[in-house]
């Protein structure tokens, strides 16, 4: 599946000839010349290094700093460096470390204990607890073993889905940074749907998603539209629509007529009907959103749209060189706006599922942090579905093993964002990973496409 | 290669685009006649000139509220269609645009101080102004750090984040120290920190620019965060207990009716902010060092040849310009309240960013910008400390709709420094 995820027909990019498997061809000498940007199997030079086959193209790959290993190496770095700010902040650690020439080994002790504490606190909140299984054999529920695991594939639902607006928008040349106004508009369109109609019951939530598309959707129609009209430019739209966006939201809530529950005073909407709502897969723990679902639904989607369709190969000519799109009788206007449409029907999309499937009623921080972790989320994938579904899984796993670390030991929740900033940061800048961890600096790639445009473009 | 790419996209015509800025022009001056005209009230709005306790007392004018919506409603509407007509030149440009705001704005004053929720309190133009500039400070540095970084070629989103980092250091060092100065210096360093981060990134690693800036912001916004909840919060006595600066009246100057009070009555940090923009106006449109930093952001190549240190001026001005927004997020804490909060900047650099963008990449332009943004923002909070009618939610909007309206009806596409956004790499 990766292959396909990543590849789909040729990319339009002037230095990517068709070479399948073309390592063999070329000469052994061919180290310094201009080489295709790819797999990990094309560095030739057989006679070196003390590996051979297999082995060898592992070897190269790590070396060489293929984008999988980048993406490791940045996580792991990150995870790193926040275990660095998570022990240096700690008082104990910080009062062992006062008398650290008297006694280094407790000091190194305490700092590892802190850290120790926090990441495995985070990991039995994400992944796996290993006392859920003694406590299986003990009377507890089997189901348990599985309620981390259900719990990051919750959060992940609507990360997917803002992370793959993100990197449609991002295929196209576009920056959409405007997630987080997209989701709202999608949000506050399937609520209203969700709690002020009565429809039968598959009916009703279908309805919903479909009006969530749509309030997204002219969100991003709003972006594309200005940009190909006005050339205003996405990312500063983008930007500003979020604030309107986050006080739209809160004058509709305190509005009674239009989202505020009746008789409230708190800015909260009604909860939506059932009718409306997305059930879980499975039973309780073991159990997955059929928003879940919509979410890969939608990747699958993404992913067809790009690597198999007309539309797609339009957007990504235009994201690759507009000016060779439009000598190819490609409407670069069109394919602004109708991206933008996509992208912001996709967050919008995020917003109907985040509000079916779990809160089922929608406040002043319903929105959380899911548009702009969207835009990390598409970077880590590098803009691929595939790769937004593992980089969502990924952050999903950090948020909610954040919040159970937080209750565990103390360490604020926060420090989940930052290891989701390093570990982006550090992926965009592979020659940083390629210097830090002394990697063979033979050629570009592994890296991200330069993706945003700059005021100019 | 980008000639061709930028004409190949760029697709607005002149004449639309004309059609386009008169059209918006024409639509503020039927709000003027049909909004706050047809739909005020009678009566008189007063607008006052004076503070407490200033040498000399100005009468407060009495103004007819409708008629004199209906005449600058017109008169904005007639500009509008000239500049349908003709092609103006640029400067007449600016002016038709300036006018046609100014009259938006005193419309919706006297609309607002006409209204039956005002009794007959008159607003005080003075305090309106002063308030303006002071929330302006953050606005105009951060303007100015993205100028800096722009005009040498390299695009600096993260003006938010240092916006962020200055207002954690300053507030952190000034409480736990207990000087303000170091404060003051600590904000600085903090901008100037970011800024050396996304110089190495940007001009080193290469990384794309505006996905690193994006991404920073999101970085430091995640560490003020965690400091915040793991040292502030515990020891908020010790950690974020931070004095504030107090205003410092300019002797002589700070008396003149009108102007004094509102130019030269404030905390240092307005005077460091006038050092900020005369500074950088000359500095990169009056000096040797300033033609290197132009010729870096248009043509690196052709720089490199001469022998200008490309990547070395990248540098210095990313860092120069962090110490700059440093400062305005400094401001934040030890300006005004003193205390940190999480996520205080609250998009400020990035309305920033636009006011540098809507002032074409000039520090007086994005100064202007600037004002005009920290005046929206300002006019909403002072609607809705006199009871206006209008949500306060909606009200809060309009900074950013004004944001939206400025870079698409009235710039529209814009012509960065060619070099922008592009890392450098010699051939």
């Amino acid at each position: 599946v990766t292959q396909d995820a990543s590849g789909g027909p040729p990319e339009p990019q002037p230095h990517e000839p068709e070479l399948p498997g073309g390592a063999p061809e070329l000469p052994a000498d061919a180290e310094g010349s201009p080489q295709p940007t790819g797999a990990a199997t094309a560095a030739p030079a057989p006679d070196r290094g003390p590996f051979r086959g297999l082995d060898r193209a592992v070897w190269e790959a790590i070396s060489q700093g293929s984008s999988t290993v980048v993406t490791i190496l940045a996580i792991f770095l990150a995870l790193v460096i926040g275990g660095l700010l998570i022990a240096f902040s700690d008082p104990t650690v910080l009062h062992a470390w006062s008398t650290f020439f008297s006694h280094p080994g407790s000091a190194i002790s305490a700092a590892w204990q802190s850290v120790a504490a926090a990441y495995s606190a985070m990991f039995e909140g994400a992944i796996f607890n290993p006392h859920t299984i003694s406590a299986a054999f003990h009377g507890g529920s089997f189901g348990a073993i599985f309620y981390p695991l259900s719990q990051t594939t919750f959060q992940a639902t609507p990360l997917i889905l803002t992370g793959l607006s993100v990197a449609l928008a991002f295929r196209a040349g576009l920056f959409n940074i405007g997630a987080a106004s997209q989701w709202i508009g999608g949000a506050i369109v399937a609520t209203y749907l969700g709690f002020a109609i009565s429809l039968p019951v598959v009916l009703h939530a279908i309805v919903c998603l479909i009006g969530g598309f749509a309030g997204g959707a002219v969100m991003g129609w709003l972006v594309g539209a200005l940009k190909a009209r006005t050339g205003a430019h996405e990312v500063i739209v983008t930007i500003m629509l979020n604030y309107v966006m986050y006080d739209l939201l809160n004058y509709l809530l305190g509005t009674p007529k239009a989202l505020q529950q009746p008789g409230q005073s708190n800015l909260i909407t009604p909860n939506i009907h059932t009718s409306a709502q997305l059930p879980h897969v499975g039973g309780p723990p073991p159990q997955v959103g059929l928003g879940f679902l919509i979410a890969l639904a939608a990747a699958a989607g993404v992913w067809w749209l790009l690597a198999r369709s007309t539309t797609g190969f339009e957007f990504r000519t235009v994201g690759a060189n507009p000016s060779a799109a439009r000598s190819a009788g490609m409407s670069v206007l069109r394919v602004w706006v109708l991206v933008m449409v996509l992208a912001g029907g996709l967050a919008g999309l995020s917003g109907a599922v985040t509000t079916q499937g779990f809160y089922h009623s929608l406040n002043t921080l319903s929105y959380g942090t899911y548009g702009i972790t969207g835009i990390t989320v598409a970077l880590l994938g590098r803009a691929r579905p595939l790769g937004v579904v593992l980089a969502a899984l990924l952050f999903g796993a950090l948020d909610t093993g954040g919040t159970v670390m937080q209750a565990a030991t103390s360490v604020p929740v926060d420090i989940t964002e930052v290891l989701q900033g390093l570990i982006v940061l550090f992926v965009a800048a592979p020659l940083f990973i390629r210097a830090v961890f002394r990697l063979r600096a033979a050629r570009a790639g592994g890296g991200m496409e330069a993706v945003a445009k700059g005021w100019n473009g | 290669m980008t000639a061709v790419a930028v004409t190949g996209t760029r697709v607005p015509s002149a004449t639309s685009r004309r059609l386009l800025a008169a059209g918006t022009l024409v639509a503020f001056g039927l709000i003027d006649i049909f909004v706050f005209g047809l739909l005020g009230h009678k009566g008189d709005a007063a607008f006052a000139f004076s503070i407490q306790g200033a040498k000399v007392t100005i009468p407060t004018v009495h103004v007819p509220a409708r008629p004199v919506s209906y005449a600058l409603g017109i008169v904005s509407v007639l500009i509008g269609v000239g500049r349908g007509l003709v092609a103006a030149k640029p400067g007449l440009k600016r002016l038709s645009i300036g006018l046609v705001l100014l009259f938006f704005i005193i419309s919706l004053l006297l609309w607002s101080d006409s209204g039956s929720w005002v009794s007959g309190i008159p607003i005080n133009v003075v305090v309106l102004l002063q308030t303006t500039l002071a929330t302006s400070i953050p606005l105009i540095l951060g303007a100015l750090a993205g100028c800096m970084g722009e005009r040498a070629g390299v695009i600096n989103i993260a003006i938010e984040g240092q916006l962020l980092l200055g207002a954690f250091m300053a507030a952190i060092v000034a409480s736990a120290v207990g000087t303000l100065w170091l404060g003051l210096i600590s904000g600085a360093l903090g901008g100037a920190l970011v800024g050396l981060v996304l110089a190495a990134f940007a001009v080193r690693f290469l990384v794309d620019q505006i996905i690193l800036g994006v991404v920073l912001n999101l970085l430091i916004s995640g560490l003020t965060g965690f400091f915040y909840d793991r040292l502030m919060v515990p020891n908020a006595n010790l950690y974020n207990n931070g004095p504030t600066f107090g205003t410092w009246k300019i002797p002589g100057l700070g008396d003149i009716p009108i102007l004094g009070p509102i130019l030269f009555d404030s905390t240092i940090f307005l005077y460091l902010t006038y050092a900020a923009i005369i500074l950088v106006q000359i500095g990169l449109f009056n000096t040797r060092f300033g033609l290197r930093v132009r010729a870096v952001g248009e043509h690196p190549t052709a720089a490199d040849t001469v022998g200008i240190r490309v990547l070395g001026i990248r540098y210095r001005n990313l860092v120069l310009g962090g110490i700059l927004a440093g400062i305005g997020g400094a401001y934040l804490t030890i300006g005004s309240v003193g205390t940190f909060n999480k996520d205080m900047s609250s998009g400020l650099g990035y309305i920033a960013l636009a006011a540098m963008i809507f002032g074409r990449w000039t520090p007086l332009g994005g100064t202007l910008a600037a004002l005009l943004f920290g005046f929206t923002s300002q006019l909403g909070t002072f609607l809705g400390s006199i009871n206006v009618p209008i949500s306060p939610y909606i009200l809060g909007m309009a900074p950013y709709v004004a944001t939206i309206i400025a870079v698409a009806g009235l710039v529209g596409r814009v012509r960065a420094p060619a070099a922008d956004g592009k890392p450098y790499v010699r051939a």
